[in-house]
């Protein structure tokens, strides 16, 4: 138990302060190492507390595609040392706003969480989910393929779709490239492409173009 | 699963609150990112990752404590949107980035009128 509590709060430490250094690191591709830092610390919170399958897909999803993705584009962009210049902006007038909005936000959570008193049979009561022979991963996969066989699909639905909206809207049209245009092959008649001509003896073709 | 069936009072016991009040810092410091940055717009999407994340958090937790697995296949599902959210919102500022030549925040105001 106490090992428990003492790796909780490593873990949750790094995550914090990776979590700030995320929002006030002055470069950029820092911005990005820091998140996958929480990302990887958060994933290992997961694993702590029994759910073993989230915590390796985090690891999969976030660190190896989502952040991947946001080094890329900073470093396509060259966008990596025009950071945040909070503190040291004049001109800036959203710092209090902003933090007055962040800090209500916090307490008012705070507030739910800690005068939150739960039903006592609520942790007893059994669900139907459950159940602790099976391991994390395999009681996830006896409920992800047939309770929530539409919304998992559905999911893959929402996947192909930003798949092909992100293509569809970085994709640029070049003028002096040669490229393969399916449309125009597929409907070339024979019209355009073949003249039949009656030669006449001796004579020879005249080609006209 | 072993922590479920405890009654978790003290500090040096972690239960349901220690980890609603995790989620509840990030999300805070996910907002106050959004509020705050006025230089870069990715780190605004790396603050929407983080609100994100808290969220995620706040499932688990809450899906391992009351012993029910439909929080986890929540997340699940607040992943993928996560990551196509990412992959939307990088497209857009990348063409953003060709047709301005800037993603700073102070200076996207097309639409102020």
């Amino acid at each position: 138990m106490i090992a428990h509590s003492i790796f909780f709060y490593f873990f949750s430490l790094i995550t914090i302060v990776s979590a700030i250094m995320v929002t006030v690191s002055k470069n950029t591709v820092h911005s990005v190492f820091f998140l996958i830092l929480g990302f990887i610390s958060v994933s290992c919170l997961f694993i702590m507390i029994g759910a073993e399958f989230l915590g390796m897909v985090m690891l999969i999803v976030y660190v190896g595609a989502v952040a991947v993705l946001f080094l890329f584009v900073v470093m396509m962009l060259n966008v990596a040392q025009q950071g945040n210049e909070i503190f040291q902006n004049s001109r800036y007038t959203h710092l209090p706003v902003g933090l007055i909005i962040g800090l209500i936000i916090f307490f008012e959570l705070i507030i739910v969480v800690s005068g939150w008193k739960y039903k006592p049979d609520i942790i007893s009561s059994n669900s139907i989910n459950f159940d602790s022979n099976l391991t994390n991963t395999h009681s996830i996969g006896m409920v992800l393929y047939t309770e929530y066989i539409h919304l998992f699909q559905l999911s893959g639905m929402i996947l192909l779709v930003a798949m092909v909206g992100a293509i569809v809207l970085t994709f640029k049209k070049r003028s002096g490239i040669k490229r393969q245009s399916y449309i125009e092959q597929i409907s070339r008649e024979k019209i355009s492409g073949v003249s039949l001509v009656n030669v006449d003896s001796y004579k020879g073709v005249k080609i006209d173009d | 699963m072993w922590i479920a069936t405890r009654e978790l009072k003290s500090m040096t016991e972690i239960g349901l609150q220690h980890y609603l009040t995790l989620g509840a810092i990030i999300f805070t410091i996910g907002v106050i990112g959004i509020f705050l940055n006025r230089k870069n717009l990715i780190v605004i999407l790396m603050s929407i990752e983080l609100l994100l994340l808290a969220v995620n958090i706040n499932l688990v937790s809450f899906s391992i404590f009351l012993n029910d697995l439909s929080g986890q296949i929540f997340t699940f599902f607040i992943l993928t949107v996560a990551a196509a959210e990412a992959a939307i919102g990088l497209a857009i500022i990348v063409i953003y980035y060709r047709n301005s030549g800037t993603i700073r925040v102070e200076n996207i105001d097309s639409l102020k009128g």
